[in-house]
């Protein structure tokens, strides 16, 4: 059936950014059914779909986006959750521009099919429809293998998934209080709604995935305990670790935070809802956010929508070598952040009260590529100024959480401090030892980290297989 | 969950609590410390572990009552749980034989001290104990730690009971007097600042227990940072326990008084819906 190739893209509704700049609701509202088949029927259904190598956890694509346009949603909801056992988060936070949508074949005519958008459809009608759309009644073969799961943010979630779904008996160990990880605590509610992350937990534990909150691994147990206690394998994911900062002075007066505290106290402990809930946040007038990444531009949403007047996103090099989504700028910039680019901090002042009140900045100019690829700024002498803020924000990145690393002997580290790992498979130095996510990669995106912990995941099954 | 397996009321603003926790408990040493989290509302608290039974599987925390989290958790009884109970988290005090060791304490972290004097005894050290009281009707454990000290000193500033003044005059003699191997200084930030100030002249290593606001308690947030001989270390995963004489005690008082606006509004708030925390909403 030859047809007509169709380069509209259906947009997605959206809440106007006035309006959403002052809520914490879910910014994207998502497609109705009618958009999601006028979408759905745009894809041309390519006989060798290169979409899905676009995609690190190879959702058969085509095959999901036939069903939903077919109007048999059960099925969508199988086809996808056979490869993503999280698609309500990635139909929303992946970067699907730089992956499926960037392989797709229209994507050439400048009009992809908008994969993410119909993968959040189909995910939401399930999470909308829990009697019609069934539960997935696979009968898994038990193993008797234990696998214990340390982190359940998106590679420990998606690691223990397949694993249950394989037969092993899968223990998720979490940190902090509830599970999701960086899901939870890190990605604002109006991005990712954290009933939708908690649905796709208890989509996790349904497979018989047991999870254990407020077990810092390294402190209640070792790894090696873990190992000697019952447990076959283990596989560490516990994520980001600890923030950086700018090392300038200054930096430890009170109202700097860190974007992990900043996004923690927000998300996790619901700071915009004190004092209804117990813990505080403050962001005064004006915010200084330092970075620019995607963090930076969470952290400064956050911060507008937590009341502040005037929030600037502060950053060294020019808005091209920015490695935030062109999305999560674009919303940044509608909802009233302001770009100070090729900027950087000096140190910062403080008031009597140890609080900071002003932060003195310098210009910068673009030389030569560095290392990354992306041109060094280099400072341009005399340009010094200061502005008053009332609170500031380093969203820099972080480094490895030293507490696993050295609480494990014979761990192999790289000079980053994250664990050295093949990618491949997720093998690290030690036997019976698998790593994904951030902490053998640093700091890298929600479908990078799933695609790692399917990868150890299958190469942990291939352990014990090539054992018994 | 965890559940409370006993409570004592040590003043009536400094409670006890025995939690079963026997994972908790079989890691537990002295000097580290949980997070807890009272109520799907509540804030993530750092309490110093006070002692521990690995039989049991119990572990004890000593607070005192505050804010609205302690409030909160003063309103829970035997019987009762707890939402959130983390840990053993930082660095467990250095416990090894130094010879004369003064363990010197200030209100509810007496708590604290007790299980670090007994290690400290069990080491081989003798120990001086030396504990401050605002006033008679707040004085607690002084035959617990009596126990395991070779001598102790009580103060109350209010001379209502033993010695009159603070415990750094006491301290000050006892350095003049003996030769002390080390000193470890646990209480409000003041009184911890003031003992550093009182030691660094007789130049006895001082180990102090800091105390700033967390988050996580994991490392992971960097609220806890404190600046320790030029350096910004993280309470957390750091310390808690730091070298007294290199503090940067002005910035860590600083940060711990961040939030004391909306401390004293959601004590208000706390206050007017239980009637002056008596019981929960």
């Amino acid at each position: 059936m030859p047809k007509k190739i169709n380069l509209n893209r259906v947009p997605i509704p959206k809440q106007e950014a006035a309006e959403r700049a002052r809520n914490f609701n879910e910014v994207a509202l998502g497609y109705s059914e009618e958009q999601a088949i006028e979408e759905a029927n745009r894809c041309l259904q390519c006989p060798k779909p290169i979409c899905k190598e676009g995609c690190p956890v190879n959702v058969d694509i085509p095959e999901f986006i036939k069903a939903l346009r077919e109007g048999d949603m059960p099925e969508a909801v199988r086809i996808l959750k056979g490869k993503n056992s999280l698609p309500g988060v990635c139909g929303r936070v992946c970067p699907q521009e730089m992956q499926c949508e960037k392989t797709c074949v229209l994507a050439k005519k400048g009009a992809p099919i908008a994969i993410g958008r119909l993968e959040r459809y189909v995910a939401d009608w399930e999470r909308t429809h829990p009697q019609t759309a069934g539960k997935q009644k696979d009968n898994y073969a038990a193993n008797s293998s234990k696998v214990a799961v340390v982190g359940s943010g998106p590679a420990g979630l998606t690691c223990a998934a397949d694993l249950a779904k394989m037969g092993y008996a899968v223990t998720i160990f979490e940190a902090l209080h509830v599970a999701g990880g960086v899901l939870m605590y890190g990605i604002p509610e109006f991005r990712l709604p954290k009933t939708i992350v908690q649905g796709e937990v208890d989509y996790v534990k349904s497979l018989g995935v047991e999870t254990k909150l407020d077990q810092v691994i390294g402190k209640i147990a070792t790894v090696d305990e873990l190992l000697d206690n019952g447990y076959d394998a283990v596989f560490l994911a516990p994520g980001a670790g600890a923030p950086m900062f700018l090392n300038i002075p200054g930096e430890n007066l009170s109202n700097i935070y860190s974007a992990n505290e900043f996004l923690t106290r927000t998300n996790l402990m619901k700071a915009y809802l004190f004092p209804e809930y117990d813990t505080p946040i403050k962001v005064g007038k004006r915010v200084a956010v330092f970075g620019g990444g995607n963090v930076a531009m969470d952290a400064s949403r956050c911060a507008l929508r937590l009341g502040a007047e005037e929030v600037y996103i502060i950053y060294r090099r020019s808005k091209v070598e920015m490695p935030a989504r062109l999305e999560e700028r674009e919303n940044a910039e509608e909802e009233g952040v302001i770009f100070k680019l090729l900027t950087n901090p000096k140190r910062f002042i403080g008031d009597e009260q140890g609080r900071v009140k002003a932060v003195e900045l310098y210009e910068m100019e673009l030389g030569e590529p560095d290392e990354s690829g992306r041109r060094r700024p280099i400072p341009k002498p005399g340009t010094e100024f200061t502005m008053d803020i009332d609170a500031a924000i380093s969203a820099l990145g972080t480094r490895p959480n030293p507490i696993i690393p050295s609480t494990t002997k014979g761990l192999a580290l790289t000079k980053w401090g994250t664990v050295k790992t093949d990618e491949a498979t997720g093998r690290t130095s030690r036997e019976r030892i698998w790593c994904g996510g951030d902490m053998a990669t640093g700091a890298a995106t929600v479908i990078s980290a799933m695609g790692a912990g399917k990868r150890a995941a299958a190469d942990i099954d291939a352990y014990f297989k090539g054992k018994s | 969950m965890y559940r409370i397996l006993a409570r004592e009321d040590l003043t009536p603003d400094i409670n006890l609590f025995k939690v079963e926790a026997p994972e908790i408990a079989r890691k537990a040493q002295a000097g580290q410390f949980v997070i807890v989290r009272s109520d799907e509302k509540g804030e993530r608290i750092p309490l110093t572990i006070a002692d521990w039974n690995k039989e049991e599987g119990s572990v004890a925390v000593v607070f005192m009552k505050v804010g609205t989290s302690t409030r909160k958790l003063a309103c829970l009884n035997a019987g009762d749980n707890i939402l959130d109970f983390v840990g053993p988290l930082g660095r467990p005090t250095e416990i090894e034989k130094f010879g004369t060791v003064a363990c010197v304490a200030g209100g509810f972290a007496i708590a604290t001290i007790v299980p670090i004097a007994r290690a400290m005894k069990q080491a081989g050290n003798k120990v001086i104990s030396i504990m401050g009281f605002r006033s008679k009707d707040l004085v607690f454990w002084e035959e617990k730690l009596d126990s395991m000290s070779d001598e102790l000193v009580v103060t109350t500033d209010d001379g209502s009971y033993k010695r009159k003044g603070l415990v750094t005059e006491p301290l000050k003699e006892l350095l003049q007097n003996t030769e002390v191997n080390r000193v470890i200084a646990i209480g409000p930030t003041v009184m911890m600042k003031f003992c550093s100030l009182t030691t660094r002249p007789f130049s006895v290593k001082t180990i102090v227990s800091l105390n700033p606001i967390m988050v996580d308690g994991t490392g992971m947030c960097g609220c806890c940072r404190v600046s320790v001989g030029g350096e910004t270390k993280f309470a957390c995963v750091d310390g808690p326990d730091f070298d007294g004489h290199q503090v940067d005690w002005d910035l860590l008082m600083s940060r711990q008084r961040a939030y004391l606006d909306e401390e004293k509004e959601s004590v208000k708030l706390w206050d007017s819906r239980t009637s002056g925390g008596k019981s929960y909403a």
